[in-house]
């Protein structure tokens, strides 16, 4: 067991014969994730990947043929928003975006119309998923990380990295990671992973990453405090950051004093949260 | 992106919302002349883009066109929280019998826009919600519907509004809500929204942000960008995509991700240093890109010593290297260098680091604590 993706994932790639999309599905099949097909409108009965993948022109068509049950995107930001839509349109039940700079009102319209079709989506501007041992939807150097019974949800993407890769060191390894993306409005926020690991029999610990900007480390505290068996060790990013400047992530901006790192740190800790002081130490407090 | 008052009043008033007559000027002889063309009081108004201008002395009121040279001039000579005054709007000056809130924004906790209005307006919102939330209307917009009359219309009777003018209140929310979608608003602010003594509902002032992922559909809005009150190092680094903020320390940092960017500064800290910058290089960068934030990183001269920290993922660590050594080829840089590689391509990228005489370090703690040390002997 693990969360949301395992051997039994059928994954297709959208966007994956463009220069990234085409680096990472040849990632994702090294390391032993099923990917049964792509999809790049206009390709439609080409093959990728020296002939193992085939290609087809629409999410509907390629479900239609391999039955996927997931999907990772790759496609721009300005096209993000349409495979998105088609994704779901074509019954697809969890959909990873990797893109970045997702418009926000777009994504606003992206989540509404998701909601109503109860489809899980990961992202956008995330690094996906990684479930150590059986499958790679996403981004996440698959080499970083062990099997273990420690649950990873994080908002930020190579920071995850840093922690995944200094539990390695340390010999613990990861049931699932969740990168859930830095923008404002996106797919599945903290407390969702942080549910699902609750009701994971592997997941036996749990590590948070957050950032400034935001309540969604505050709604998850609450969570943590209230419901939560499993001991959850955290780190949050930011605690240097200016307010009222863009730190890249357009979700990581501190606006009139809400969202604070200190803000988000106290409330953790309220909740039982170990919280470290930089990312190698995270581990160390499991 | 943020807009001007009168930037964003003209959208408004394409929109079909009021606003009052006037122009903006550079001088104190153009706001005399449009004083004379509008033929009564006016008022002058700071163009900076700060909350606060009106406490700091930069809106005025004008009897005549002589008053308004004289008061333009001044406004002109300012500076508000610390940026210069280049423009000042010349409005026509309102008898005004009521002051009204109306703005549509994100709220990002429910993923919809949400219309929020106040009978207590032009003063600070922020600090009516505080005080006395009550008098806050809040109201969520379904994206995939878009506002509807009701909804503006039930806004309108929560705030008590006079109903003779809920017509004209309604138009103005529609009006309001296709700027917002129309230029990918994150806020798009009327405070004050005034009914005139002559019953006239006017925009008298105008507040827009935009959102930066949306300025590839938005290329008239991009050119409005003011970038006087940039620091040219980010405005830089905007041409070549990379998301940089200067900051007031000695250790330049150029990291992949922004949470890594950001944490970096924080260890850097927890180490006794003080960063000079945030840079975040992005997922996938190239030899090109990493050069050109060398360059930035560089010409700050309070710069003694560079954190490289790289994780590779998306972004792979041999071409960030030959971006590394292609700067130095370049800036011929005389600090000393930390560089830290990890993940995708990392063992390329060292092997291409190996006789740049760069210091190395293997976590980022360790990264950290050697370029606070590097800083130190820097100066």
């Amino acid at each position: 067991m693990s969360i949301l993706v395992d051997k039994n994932t059928r994954l297709i790639v959208q966007g994956g014969t463009g220069t990234e999309g085409l680096f990472h599905t040849t990632q994702m099949v090294a390391y032993g994730t099923n990917v049964v097909g792509g999809v790049t409108p206009g390709k439609g009965g080409e093959w990728m990947l020296e002939g193992k993948l085939p290609v087809f022109d629409s999410v509907k068509t390629a479900r239609e043929a391999t039955d996927a049950n997931a999907t990772i995107i790759f496609v721009p930001a300005r096209f993000a928003p349409d495979a998105m839509f088609e994704a779901a349109d074509a019954g697809i039940p969890l959909i990873v975006c990797i893109t970045e700079g997702v418009a926000v009102q777009d994504m606003m319209r992206v989540r509404n119309y998701l909601d109503q079709k109860k489809v899980r989506l990961i992202g956008p501007n995330c690094p996906g998923l990684l479930t150590p041992g059986e499958a790679k939807v996403g981004i996440i150097p698959g080499n970083i990380a062990i099997p273990g019974n420690i649950g990873v949800v994080s908002r930020s993407g190579t920071l995850t990295y840093e922690v995944l890769y200094a539990m390695k060191n340390l010999g613990m390894g990861a049931s699932t990671c969740v990168g859930i993306g830095g923008d404002p409005v996106n797919g599945t926020n903290f407390l969702d992973v942080l549910e699902m690991f609750e009701h994971d029999p592997k997941t036996e610990k749990v590590i948070m990453i957050g950032e400034i900007g935001g309540n969604e480390e505050e709604k998850a505290a609450q969570y943590i405090g209230n419901k939560m068996t499993k001991p959850v060790a955290g780190f949050i990013a930011g605690q240097t950051a200016p307010a009222g400047k863009r730190m890249g992530h357009a979700g990581a901006i501190i606006e009139a004093g809400a969202g604070t790192a200190a803000d988000k740190i106290k409330a953790l800790e309220a909740a039982g949260v170990k919280v470290a002081k930089h990312p190698e130490e995270i581990p160390t407090l499991l | 992106m943020k807009l001007h008052e009168y930037q964003s009043k003209t959208i408004f008033s394409k929109y079909g919302i009021p606003i009052p007559k006037g122009r903006v000027a550079a001088t104190a002889q153009e706001a005399k002349q449009i004083a004379e063309e509008l033929g009564s009081r006016v008022v002058i108004k700071a163009q900076v883009l700060v909350g606060g201008r009106g406490k700091a002395g930069g809106v005025k009121l004008a009897k005549d066109p002589a008053e308004a040279e004289q008061l333009a001039a001044q406004i002109l000579g300012m500076e508000i929280k610390g940026l210069p005054v280049r423009k000042v709007l010349v409005d026509e000056a309102s008898a005004i019998d009521q002051e009204i809130y109306f703005s549509i924004t994100n709220d990002r906790a429910a993923k919809k826009p949400v219309m929020i209005a106040s009978a207590a307006g032009g003063i600070d919102i922020e600090e009516v919600a505080a005080k006395t939330p009550e008098k806050i209307i809040k109201s969520h917009i379904d994206p995939l519907l878009g506002l509807r009359e009701y909804q503006a219309r039930d806004v309108a009777v929560a705030m008590d509004l006079p109903r003779e003018y809920m017509k004209d209140f309604v138009k103005i929310a529609m009006g309001l809500w296709e700027v917002y979608k129309a230029t990918d608003a994150t806020l798009a602010e009327i405070n004050p929204l005034v009914i005139t003594k002559d019953k006239k509902m006017v925009a008298l002032d105008g507040k827009m942000m935009i959102d930066d992922s949306a300025l590839f559909r938005q290329p008239d809005l991009n050119e409005m960008r003011d970038t006087d009150e940039d620091d040219p190092a980010e405005i830089e680094a905007r041409k070549y995509g990379l998301s940089f903020i200067k900051l007031d320390g000695n250790i330049g940092c150029m990291v992949n991700g922004a949470g890594l960017a950001m944490t970096s500064m924080d260890v850097i800290k927890l180490f006794g240093g003080e960063p000079a910058n945030f840079l975040d290089i992005g997922g996938g960068a190239g030899a090109e890109k990493v050069a050109a934030a060398m360059r930035i990183i560089l010409t700050d001269p309070n710069v003694k010593a560079v954190l490289f920290n790289i994780f590779g993922g998306i972004t792979r660590c041999d071409e960030v290297a030959k971006g590394i050594l292609v700067a130095m080829d370049e800036v011929k840089p005389k600090v000393p260098m930390v560089v830290r590689l990890v993940g995708t391509n990392a063992e390329e990228g060292r092997k291409l680091l190996e006789n740049a005489n760069m210091i190395t370090a293997e976590t980022l703690a360790d990264a950290a604590r050697k370029s606070v040390e590097a800083a130190k002997k820097g100066k």
